[in-house]
């Protein structure tokens, strides 16, 4: 390890002689409080805060709850108005019966009278149900399912069991003692003793919630016999403790974004845990099979036939997630916008389960939203930093927010997100960006990028004289979409694919390409070919703009294209849509000795790029550590 | 996931008479000993699909088959059931409960289809496209050994029931064109604007539509508030949204992006046209978006809507029960290569006792006995079903044929592709070959019937 370090050392100075870099600096900026003066939500006094409880009997006794510092006590008035909002109750499917009066006149009267409500047994706990009971409606209900609704049991349950294992522990000692149990039972005891001696005010509730929580693994063995509970606080407590097993297991669910895909028990873990079905294609190049891959077109038909069985996941997430499987959603900003607002649909339907908090129990269904979009497709980098800015929002609403309130607040940051810093961020680079554009200019531009397409639109409007030259390459083409906008807005555009890019770089007088991401040692990771058409432009010494969304960017350092990255389908690349005649490796892609590779990115070295066009400005790509520092300093994460 | 399940499980049907009466609605027409809504029912239920609305033409098949619902399913789904009118079709049973639907997506479900395409793909297919309406499409079922022969279900008027035109798109995914019905004999009509926007279609009649829609509710409803004269989804709505998907009248479509962000005043309308034109922009465009947008590139002007098709894989088993023929040939299926659908759809039939079989009496493969039938002795049974409690006597050759609950068939008879419904007495030596017996006859001793219909007359 340690040699490998050093070497790294070498490196570093790079990153480091940009960055003006003060190591006071950072903590002392979050000192200053732009969050606090974002939402005025924080800032409450903590007697508004003991009044405004949206139910009660998760956050009155809470110990995990802190005092929000005190403040001017102007919001409170206006807090206590909002909090009327009762906690929602478990929907029961009684209620779905109509009752209405029949009221399609459209449909030709003479036949209304005629319709009858159908009288049916139900059996079991229902009684019979009489014609005249229900006039008008025209549904009848004739079977129906009694269970109570999932979450509610499964909290309830836990904090039954939780709550009669004093008992129980008391009995087991009498009994057959397993070594758990004494251990629980020793701990009880020294912590009644504890209580005891503190038997002060207080005392006699937080002695309560020791013994419990105390008790609360080995309780799990031992049978509840028992019905009986006490102490509301006691309940208030365990509630907390139940949440946080289930929680933990969700996040273990995700696997790693980073999971090496060569290493098969691993593998074969995730697998088990995986809600789309994942076949590993068999050939795979040694290089990249860590990497993982997929059998393509298995796991859409077998996604698709789970549509109704994945009860947890929103529809709108479950429809982006189909939507990155299949490919209809490409690009790094539409992908992020399409996450994003599924998950707004999500917290808008989102109700907190009831003994849950909105923080915790939000946070580990955004997670578990995630991890089944990760399975479809892996994430990108601005995803990645884009979720880590909602869970962030997430983790910091304040506790008294009532649950309308924090979705609100929630929605809103969503909103702001991509309007801020995926849309305005794109306008701000146009601006910057079109300044480099002169009259008679060459501009050639590689694959599909939308703020490219942005700045080509808006210095045409400008009135600025310049052709461009479209470069593409296989198997996505999606040039060609990019071209076709163009073309239509009037721009003269030369079309070629990435082959002959030596040849048209000699008239090219400038070259903007979009990125996926941007690393903090300046490195750009972007569609693959990027890199190829960066060096030639290099060796032609045409200057090389790469536009990026400071959201982009990610402190990781990535010195290859190797490490990370992502297989796309290897028959995209194996046979040639709509040509039929020239698919020669038909029958050959099951081949032992044939590999097929087709890689998504690729990292173009920081040298070959001559400066970074982003929302903070025009920058050399040396400094984009600066750019990831002070962007993390706007308290978006970390 | 904001799907509401209408299962249209009809009434009388008039092609299967003498089969159904007023005791014995479609929907409890037994195929294998299982009242064909079982399928339906079970396969949704195994799809997570528990709040079911199920429509019955007519009060009084409403009733019974509400009770078999009740006495069935009970703790398993909820079930609700209602009744309509007989003979308004299915597009007018929808408009009848229309006021009940309101989720998002609506999936409708023909009552009699056998199948085991799942639900799931063709609403996840729906819902990946934004579709207004996505139609099942399978396979044409093989009709069976017996079609070669002189079957009576083999008429005319069926078989050009069953069979669709069908055109899609080069990606398959889409639909271009359906002919249904009648239409088909006459000559295909294509609106240009279709042609042009595609520019290339496969038309295909080896596929049949499975009747297992997902419908954009908006959609629908307007579409049967619009359109009064509409019957049948099948035969009028579905051509009538293919045919218009181009240049859909008042069909909202492009909405729901502006309502997301509509109530928010942040959000100026400027940045949601941006929000859209990167999502637009990052996605294959498909034809209804080319042939929409002007050729200057300004915003779509024309409103189109998609009409998606879920091709089920053609090993999947897709059969609807719409015909005699079809009878014959979904029991005969789901006894042998398709018995997976079978598995699981009722666990109390296995309980209650064996059929009791007499000396040398053997049953063949591909069938089935129910519970607490009696088989005298030297009989042949094969590739046949027989219901619950019939007693058959001794020297009985039972051939490709389906016998209700309690027949009583008597000694001798000789029964080939028939079909004996419920309550029906064969006396001594009654030969049967491809007849239909309704419920409750009585066939004299023995007379020979061929290729007939047997009923009781109405009182």
């Amino acid at each position: 390890m340690d040699p490998r370090r050093s070497a790294r050392t070498v490196s570093d100075p790079k990153v480091r002689q940009v960055g003006f870099f003060t190591p006071a600096a950072p903590p002392e900026r979050s000192c200053s409080d732009p969050p606090r003066q974002l939402d005025p939500i924080q800032s409450l006094s903590p007697s508004s805060a003991q009044v405004n409880d949206h139910s009660p009997s998760v956050d009155s006794v809470s110990p995990v709850m802190i005092p929000p510092p005190p403040h001017n006590n102007s919001d409170t008035l206006f807090r206590t108005d909002l909090q009327v909002t009762s906690p929602k109750t478990a929907f029961s499917y009684s209620a779905k019966t109509v009752t209405l009066p029949t009221e399609n006149e459209d449909v030709t009267s003479s036949l209304s009278p005629s319709r009858k409500v159908v009288t049916v047994k139900s059996s079991s706990s229902y009684p019979c149900v009489k014609a005249s009971s229900v006039p008008a409606s025209e549904l009848t209900t004739v079977s129906v399912v009694n269970l109570p609704p999932g979450i509610s049991e499964k909290a309830g349950g836990a904090s039954v069991e939780v709550l009669n294992d004093r008992p129980v522990s008391s009995k087991s000692l009498k009994e057959k003692t397993s070594k758990a149990e004494r251990r629980a039972l020793q701990e009880a005891q020294r912590a009644a003793k504890a209580a005891a001696k503190a038997e002060g005010t207080k005392a006699s509730s937080a002695a309560s919630k020791v013994v419990t929580s105390a008790n609360t693994k080995p309780s799990k063995a031992a049978k509840p016999s028992s019905q009986k509970n006490d102490g509301s606080q006691v309940a208030a407590f365990e509630k907390k403790v139940g949440d946080r097993a289930p929680e933990k297991d969700r996040k273990k669910d995700a696997p790693h974004p980073r999971m090496q895909y060569d290493d098969t028990s691993r593998v074969e873990k995730a697998k088990k845990r995986a809600v789309v079905k994942q076949t590993e294609v068999r050939n795979r190049v040694e290089l990249f099979r860590h990497l993982p891959q997929y059998e393509h077109g298995t796991q859409l038909p077998d996604l698709e036939t789970k549509f109704f069985e994945l009860d947890p996941m929103h529809p709108a997430v479950y429809k982006v997630g189909l939507q990155y499987l299949s490919g209809d959603i490409w690009g790094g900003n539409a992908r992020c916008i399409a996450m994003f607002q599924a998950f707004k649909e999500a917290i808008k339907d989102y109700s907190t389960p009831p003994e849950k908090t909105l923080i915790r129990d939000l946070t580990a269904r955004i997670s578990s939203y995630v991890s089944f979009l990760i399975e479809c497709r892996p994430l990108s980098n601005s995803m990645g930093n884009a979720i880590k800015f909602l869970k962030n929002r997430i983790a910091k609403l304040p506790l008294v927010l009532s649950e309308s309130e924090a979705k609100a607040t929630l929605m809103s940051d969503v909103d702001r997100f991509i309007n801020e810093k995926i849309i305005i961020a794109e306008k701000v680079i146009v601006k910057h960006a079109v300044t480099k554009i002169r009259d008679g200019d060459v501009l050639l531009t590689y694959g599909a990028s939308s703020v490219v397409e942005m700045i080509l639109l808006h210095a045409h409007e400008l009135g600025k004289q310049f052709r461009v030259v479209v470069v593409d390459s296989r198997p996505k083409l999606e040039g060609q979409l990019l071209l076709r906008r163009l073309v239509r807005k009037g721009l003269s555009c030369t079309y070629t694919h990435v082959n002959a890019v030596s040849c048209i770089m000699q008239e090219v007088t400038r070259v903007f390409l979009g990125a996926s991401s941007v690393l903090s040692n300046g490195t750009v990771y972007s569609r693959v070919g990027t890199a190829c058409v960066a060096m030639v432009a290099h060796a032609f010494r045409v200057p090389v703009l790469v536009c990026c969304e400071a959201y982009k960017f990610h402190e990781r350092v990535q010195l290859d294209s190797i490490c990370f990255n992502e297989l796309g389908n290897p028959e995209a690349i194996s046979k040639v849509h709509g040509r039929e005649d020239i698919n020669y490796l038909d029958g050959f892609v099951n081949q032992e000795k044939l590999q097929l590779l087709n890689l998504v990115y690729d990292a173009t070295p920081s040298d070959y790029i001559s400066m970074i066009i982003t929302d903070y400005g025009m920058i050399p790509p040396t400094s984009v550590p600066v750019i990831v520092r002070e962007y993390r300093r706007e308290h978006l994460w970390s | 996931m904001d799907f509401q399940v209408v299962v249209l499980a009809g009434g009388s049907s008039k092609n299967l008479t003498p089969l159904v009466s007023k005791e014995l609605p479609k929907p409890l027409l037994p195929v294998a000993n299982r009242p064909v809504l079982t399928y339906v029912l079970h396969q949704l239920e195994q799809s997570n699909l528990k709040d079911l609305i199920v429509v019955v033409e007519g009060e009084d098949a409403a009733l019974v088959v509400g009770a078999w619902i009740s006495g069935t399913f009970i703790d398993r789904l909820h079930v609700e059931i209602a009744a309509v009118p007989e003979d308004i079709g299915t597009a007018g049973a929808i408009r009848e409960i229309s006021h009940h639907l309101t989720t998002k997506d609506i999936l409708v479900v023909s009552g009699d289809l056998v199948s085991d395409v799942p639900p799931g793909a063709v609403a996840a297919t729906h819902r990946r496209h934004d579709a207004a309406v996505t139609a099942t499409l399978c396979s044409i079922p093989v009709s069976g050994p017996l079609e070669s022969g002189s079957s009576v279900g083999k008429d005319k008027a069926k078989k050009l029931g069953r069979y669709n035109i069908i055109g899609l798109d080069p990606g398959k995914q889409f639909l271009l064109h359906i002919a249904t019905g009648a239409e088909i004999e006459k000559d295909a009509r294509l609106p240009k604007r279709i042609l042009r926007a595609v520019g290339q279609m496969e038309i295909r009649s080896d596929l049949m539509d499975a009747h297992m829609y997902a419908f954009k509710r908006s959609v629908l409803q307007e579409v049967l508030e619009l359109k009064d004269a509409f019957q049948s989804l099948k035969e009028d709505v579905l051509p009538y949204l293919v045919r218009s998907q181009l240049k859909s009248e008042a069909l909202s479509n492009r909405t729901p992006q502006g309502e997301e962000n509509g109530n928010e005043k942040v959000t100026s309308l400027n940045n949601q046209v941006f929000v859209s034109r990167i999502l637009a922009n990052a996605s294959i465009p498909s034809f209804h978006d080319r042939s929409s947008e002007t050729p200057d590139g300004s915003a779509p002007t024309r409103k189109t809507h998609k009409c998606c098709a879920y091709i089920a894989s053609s090993s999947s088993y897709c059969v609807r029960l719409n015909s005699i023929q079809a009878f014959m040939d979904i029991n005969r299926d789901v006894t042998g290569e398709a018995d997976h659908l079978l598995s699981g759809t009722d666990p109390n039939n296995n309980i209650g006792p064996s059929p009791k079989l007499g000396t040398k009496t053997t049953v063949g493969p591909h069938s089935m006995l129910g519970e607490g039938s009696e088989v005298g002795d030297k009989c042949q049974v094969k590739r046949s079903v027989i219901g619950r409690h019939c007693r058959i006597g001794s020297h009985v050759k039972v051939v490709n044929s389906v016998v209700m609950n309690h027949v009583t068939i008597g000694d001798g008879c000789i029964i080939q592709g028939s079909v004996v419904c419920s309550n029906v007495q064969l006396q001594d030596r009654v030969v049967l070959k491809d007849c239909q017996v309704g419920a409750g006859f009585v066939v004299t001793a023995g007379s020979e019937y061929k290729a007939e219909s047997l009923a009781r007359k109405e009182k």
